[in-house]
């Protein structure tokens, strides 16, 4: 029973990881989608199962959006690299690498900080949002700035699940996880695609 | 009928529902009237008092509860939504004559509303969410479905969002120090959290990069009326903290920190704003240096300086309009808002330059506009502390005034490229904008019958 939650904290921890290393969009969100799945787990540890679940049909609802809006866009945008930004992946797994020292290095202060809580709880929700925090500074791709900042909401809910329950202020962060993937979605397509060359001729 | 019914979920069914319009004009007029009502409504009529005409007796309840919370609104809150909704009328009228209703009314009231939720929401830590909210709306407001995102844009979402779990957490962090109060470390981590979390969300140095770069890459007018409104609201916000927990209002090191940070905005701003060339950026650094001019007003930490926050609400959001609708008029005829584009406007569009350069001068604090009597009384309250300070505050000043001198001297170069003049709608709103400017500057006292009673909004600072 207690090995389930630090089961949950491995599968965040490689879907977190994955995300940072990930540079094909369906795997990104295939990963933010498992990822909400450990949240929810870790927020049942602490709210009833009808509230927590909101979380996970938000954060599918919220990945369902931005792959919509991907699904609908020609391979060539998704090609556009950036060559400004670091992009070797040991680089990537290192940086990773450096966020989870530095949770595990902070999991016994937060520990005695919100006392109650259990290691994995804690640990999981550092992990998002440090990882959270490490992919929007590598990146300045829309889709890929989006799943930064769900990452990182995602792992402030989890931790923030635990001191409060307000069902108001459930709602009103679930409205913040659609409305991130819809400006996401926004922003990814806010650039005109080229018109077709049959539709030219046409 | 209920205050929050009215000023919040009325504007943003207004907003939802002109989504539907199409015609420019009316979207205009339907944003301006309502708000203009909506403002006289705050003016007039008393939240939570008997209200008697006649032997018709009236009461506007002040709260509404949802979901085991509440939106509530005090009768101190009727002058703050007076200036919200007038200031605002005077930005959805502006918005007609540059063909942007159709993008700022919806948006921009609900907006609004989502601004006044926030200043209502009880706990008032929730308030951080509401904001959330409205930034995400912005977006498509500022960015328009054929235009690529920039990384103004970008940055704009990640550092407001980055603010939300910071306040949040905080938040939980600070109600933990007032049961144990003893708990230096707890208070430490609690308060670094706090001023990690507003740094983002007032864009406090030095991460306002985002507001220059958003000012090239959206429309001036869109994007002023984001940095009047905002920052406002973010403030008031940040007013709740310290009034709210005495150990905040209490500490000489917290008040030190908000007083600096304001300092290195004013001067950093002004410095950046006396060697710019693009008037869209020269207006993102005024802005910029008057968030820093407010987090210096609130470190004074006295109720002069709460006043003097307060006083700054009508100019500053009267300058910012001015600037933003002229700054519009000008672009919409030159190819680009830099200078090697602008110069020799004043000789056609006279009223939208002399918009531009007075706005630019009331910020910068130039006697008889409306900034300079709050820029005195700051800078005679921060003098009173230390001379030095008040130093470097005049450094911020003349950075702003030599942007706006650079300014004028490049809009009233001779140019023969100039063929269109302002249309007559715009040269009122900019003329009856102007003139606003000019009568705060020479009449200070004329707006005080709006802002006395906003420090009653804060149980303990206004005392």
């Amino acid at each position: 029973m207690t090995l389930i939650p630090y089961i949950v904290l491995a599968l965040l921890l490689v879907t977190s990881v994955g995300l940072l290393l990930s540079r094909d969009w369906r795997w990104s969100l295939g990963l933010l989608a498992a990822q909400y799945l450990g949240m929810f787990y870790l927020i049942t540890l602490h709210w009833p199962f009808s509230l927590a679940s909101v979380k996970l049909v938000t954060g599918w609802m919220a990945s369902a959006t931005i792959g919509v809006t991907r699904l609908g866009m020609s391979e060539n945008e998704a090609e556009q690299e950036e060559s400004s930004w670091p992009r070797g992946r040991l680089f990537r797994l290192f940086a990773a690498a450096i966020v989870i020292v530095l949770v595990v290095a902070t999991t016994p202060k937060v520990e005695t900080l919100i006392p109650g809580i259990s290691r994995p709880v804690i640990a999981g929700a550092l992990t998002l949002a440090g990882m959270g925090i490490l992919l929007l500074g590598l990146t300045a791709d829309p889709l890929r700035i989006t799943l930064g900042l769900l990452t990182l909401l995602a792992g402030f809910e989890i931790l923030y699940a635990t001191v409060e329950t307000s069902i108001l202020l459930a709602g009103l962060l679930s409205i913040v996880n659609l409305g991130l993937a819809l400006v996401g979605a926004y922003l990814m397509t806010a650039a005109p695609e080229e018109e077709p060359e049959e539709d030219i001729l046409a | 009928m209920s205050a929050p019914l009215l000023w919040i979920f009325l504007p943003l069914s207004i907003g939802a529902a002109s989504l539907l319009i199409r015609r420019e004009r009316s979207l205009s007029m339907i944003g301006g009237v309502s708000a203009a009502m909506l403002s006289v409504l705050a003016f007039v009529i008393p939240i939570d008092e008997a209200l008697s005409i006649g032997s018709f007796s009236f009461k506007l309840a002040g709260s509404v509860i949802i979901l085991g919370r509440s939106l509530t609104l005090q009768p101190a809150h009727g002058s703050l939504l007076a200036i919200l909704y007038g200031l605002a009328a005077m930005w959805f009228f502006g918005a007609q004559t540059l063909g942007l209703a159709r993008r700022l009314v919806p948006m921009g009231l609900a907006i609004l509303a989502l601004l006044v939720a926030a200043i209502a929401v009880r706990p008032f830590l929730f308030a951080s969410v509401f904001i959330e909210i409205a930034v995400l709306l912005s977006v498509p407001m500022l960015v328009a479905p054929f235009q690529k995102p920039g990384r103004g844009i970008l940055r704009y979402v990640a550092f407001q969002t980055i603010a939300v779990p910071l306040i949040l957490f905080a938040g939980w962090l600070l109600s933990g120090v007032e049961t144990s109060p003893g708990d230096v470390e707890l208070t430490a981590a609690a308060t670094a959290i706090l001023a990690l979390g507003f740094a983002f969300l007032l864009a406090i140095f030095p991460l306002y990069t985002w507001i220059p770069m958003l000012t090239e890459e959206a429309h001036p007018y869109l994007v002023g009326f984001l940095l009047w409104v905002l920052p406002q609201t973010t403030a008031l916000f940040a007013i709740g903290f310290l009034d709210r927990y005495p150990f905040l209002r209490l500490s000489a090191d917290l008040m030190t920190l908000l007083r600096d940070a304001g300092l290195l905005m004013a001067v950093t701003a002004g410095l950046w704003a006396a060697f710019q060339r693009h008037l869209g950026r020269l207006m993102a650094y005024a802005a910029i240096a008057e968030t820093g001019f407010l987090l210096i007003a609130l470190g004074l930490g006295t109720s002069e300086g709460i006043q003097l926050a307060f006083m700054q609400i009508i100019p500053r959001g009267l300058g910012l309009t001015v600037w933003a609708l002229s700054l519009s008029v000008i672009q919409a005829r030159a190819a680009s808002p830099r200078f090697v584009d602008v110069q020799g406007a004043a000789r056609a569009l006279p009223i939208a330059s002399a918009g531009i350069a007075l706005a630019h001068l009331s910020a910068a604090g130039l006697p008889l506009l409306a900034g300079f009597p709050i820029r005195m009384a700051l800078l005679e309250s921060l003098s009173r502390e230390s001379i030095g300070l008040a130093i470097w505050l005049l450094v911020g000043l003349l950075g702003l005034m030599t942007g706006a001198v650079r300014t004028l001297a490049v809009i009233v170069l001779p140019s023969e490229k100039w063929d269109q003049r302002e249309t007559y709608f715009q040269a009122i709103l900019i003329g009856l904008g102007v003139l606003a400017l000019f009568i705060l500057g020479l009449f200070p006292q004329a707006a005080n019958f709006l802002t006395t009673d906003l420090p009653a909004l804060f149980q303990n600072l206004g005392q």
